[in-house]
């Protein structure tokens, strides 16, 4: 079975898009949106939930009031500031302490240190992710809880779990939905894929972060290509996207243009292959055979 | 005065705000203005601002560094180690520490007090001025993966005399949440879009879950439909500005060029989102 994982360092150059129509002309194949903070896969393919599981992502520090004096210790020890306490009301009496949930790193310091037993460590489940059937095949996806961490966990969750399924069913292919940026989400969505295919678009912000991106798939020695998406928004920097690719001998794959039927696309939940017009379904064809072409080398 | 600018999805024009507030409001107000990009995966508000960088220092976090003679290898770190960083063989300590996340707990609770810290660089912080500006950015190195720290640092710097403009990462997870917090106001920028619409919610229920106010600003009107617009008249979520689509801006874009240098109609956008943004702050809630 092969992998394959669409990023793009810089968020809004349209990864989902272009990995919806892969999913769309790709065969024996299982989706995976890894992009678990802000999934938008799904607005595309409108998958039927078959499963549902609970994301147990790390743990949270939970203080027993009862046993706590108030004395400190935890405040002393956490690093991340997710300790602390409130004064009572009068000289008299005592404050409390208050652990913040959004903060506490789940590190366990606190309840280590603590001299009255009084904290203890309690899984949390900060997420859920689904096992989906599409039209276009089976899709595994994700909802991390809202102000929850822990995305690269869940990210390598759902990718095990599109692989198993992908095994199972005796499928050749997992395509992997990426998140933006270069961090801990983007690595798990990465690490052990066959190729990662680069969405770009002709601006600054965006050559700076291909950059970026790009170092990140030659430090984890990945085999990439780039696609510049809305080439004709500015020539000279798809020229020097061209250039530069060149140089760090990384094949550009594809150039698609500016079109505003991938906008009317989405709006009515459709794939730009299911919406059609102007020459961009063969364009966009043809840029997937090219691909396919390599990841079956 | 902190004011972030974020959106649960990329691309919607978050840095192209927050460069252009940033100019605004020391350009026409002469305020004097802190520039925080807390994008520190992939930061791009230099491009348009354009800052001479003074400073530059790493961002480290501490990891562990055991003395082997002390150590006695009794497994106490592996144990108290949260992240699986540390590990304690018959007659060797491993550590991994591109696990760490530097609680210093192995160094704390170490038996034989054998373990001590050093630090390792994660990422690396810069400061300087663009124009009158006081700018502060930071990149998190390629490989490592956790930005939190890195952005940790960035805020560090903020001082509590000036108003404080934050450029927040793509998302609604951990990275997102240091950038916004302590915010006074955080504008959510987003798009007419199925995708827009479903990321916006998203990172309005995480303001709302942070208890920060905040409002929308719909960028690129005109290209999708009425649904976000729909959803913020329903859930009574202020929309503080919008900005049509114009082929122009995309172009200034591309080169760099914030959508201040075109001048109006786009300046008026500007004085009335910080009117709107104002008058958000001093009410109560």
């Amino acid at each position: 079975m092969r992998q394959i994982t669409v990023i793009s360092g810089k968020g809004g150059t349209g990864k989902t898009v272009i990995t919806a129509s892969f999913a769309v002309l790709a065969r024996g194949k299982v989706m995976a949106d890894c992009d678990v903070d802000a999934s938008d896969l799904h607005l595309l393919l409108h998958p039927r939930i078959k499963e549902t599981h609970q994301f147990k992502g790390g743990m949270k520090a939970i203080l027993n009031e009862e046993r706590c004096t108030g004395c400190g210790e935890c405040i002393e020890a956490c690093r991340f500031d997710a300790i602390r306490e409130e004064k009572g009301q009068g000289s008299e009496s005592q404050g409390t302490v208050i652990i913040d949930p959004i903060a506490c790193e789940g590190c366990q310091v606190c309840a280590l240190v603590c001299p009255f037993d009084a904290i203890r460590m309690e899984e949390n489940v900060s997420g859920e992710w689904y096992i989906s059937e599409s039209k276009y095949g089976p899709i595994v996806h994700a909802k991390l809880g809202i102000a929850e961490e822990n995305s690269g966990k869940l990210v390598s969750a759902v990718r095990k779990n599109a692989r198993e399924i992908g095994q199972k069913n005796g499928l050749e292919l997992v395509i992997v939905d990426g998140p933006p940026g270069i961090g801990c989400p983007v690595i798990a969505s990465i690490t052990g894929v066959d190729l990662v295919v680069i969405v770009t678009e002709p601006t600054f912000s965006a050559i700076s972060d291909l950059k970026r991106v790009l170092g990140l798939t030659q430090h984890f020695q990945i085999q990439s290509v780039v696609l510049i998406n809305k080439c004709d928004i500015n020539l000279e920097n798809t020229k020097k996207i061209e250039n530069f690719c060149g140089e760090e001998n990384i094949e550009v794959v594809g150039k698609l243009p500016f079109d505003n039927a991938f906008t009317q696309a989405m709006v009515q939940g459709k794939t730009i292959i299911e919406y059609g017009g102007s020459g961009l379904v063969e364009e966009i064809e043809n840029l997937w055979e090219r691909i396919s072409t390599k990841l079956r080398k | 005065m902190i004011i972030s600018i974020a959106s649960g999805k990329g691309g919607t024009g978050k840095t192209t705000v927050a460069t252009n507030l940033a100019l605004f409001l020391s350009g026409e107000k002469s305020q004097d203005v802190r520039f925080l990009d807390c994008d520190v995966e992939e930061p791009n508000a230099h491009i348009f601002l354009k800052p001479q960088i003074e400073k530059s220092r790493s961002v480290s976090l501490p990891i562990p560094d055991v003395d082997q003679k002390r150590c006695t290898f009794c497994g106490e770190c592996a144990r108290v180690c949260a992240y699986n960083a540390i590990v304690v063989l018959k007659k060797e300590v491993l550590t991994f520490p591109e696990l760490c996340h530097g609680c210093g707990g192995c160094s704390l609770l170490c038996p034989e007090n054998a373990i001590s810290e050093k630090k390792r660089g994660i990422g690396v912080l810069e400061e300087g001025k663009a124009g009158l500006i006081k700018f502060v950015q930071a990149r998190l190195n390629i490989g490592e993966p956790m930005a939190t720290p890195v952005i940790r640092a960035v805020k560090k710097t903020i001082r509590g005399d000036v108003i404080t403009i934050i450029d927040v990462p793509p998302g609604t997870s951990c990275p997102v949440i240091e950038s916004i917090s302590r915010s006074d106001f955080c504008l959510l920028v987003t798009e007419p879009t199925p995708f827009g619409l479903h990321d916006l919610k998203l990172a309005v229920e995480l303001l709302e879950k942070l208890e920060i106010k905040h409002g929308v600003l719909i960028n690129r009107a005109g290209i999708g439909d009425d649904k976000v617009r729909d959803y913020c008249e329903k859930e009574g979520v202020p929309i503080m500005a919008q900005i049509p689509y114009d082929r122009e801006i995309s172009v200034l874009y591309s080169r760099g060029i914030p959508m201040w240098s075109i001048g109006e109609p786009y300046r008026e956008v500007f004085r009335q989102l910080w009117e709107l943004i104002e008058s958000q702050v001093n009410v109560d809630r």
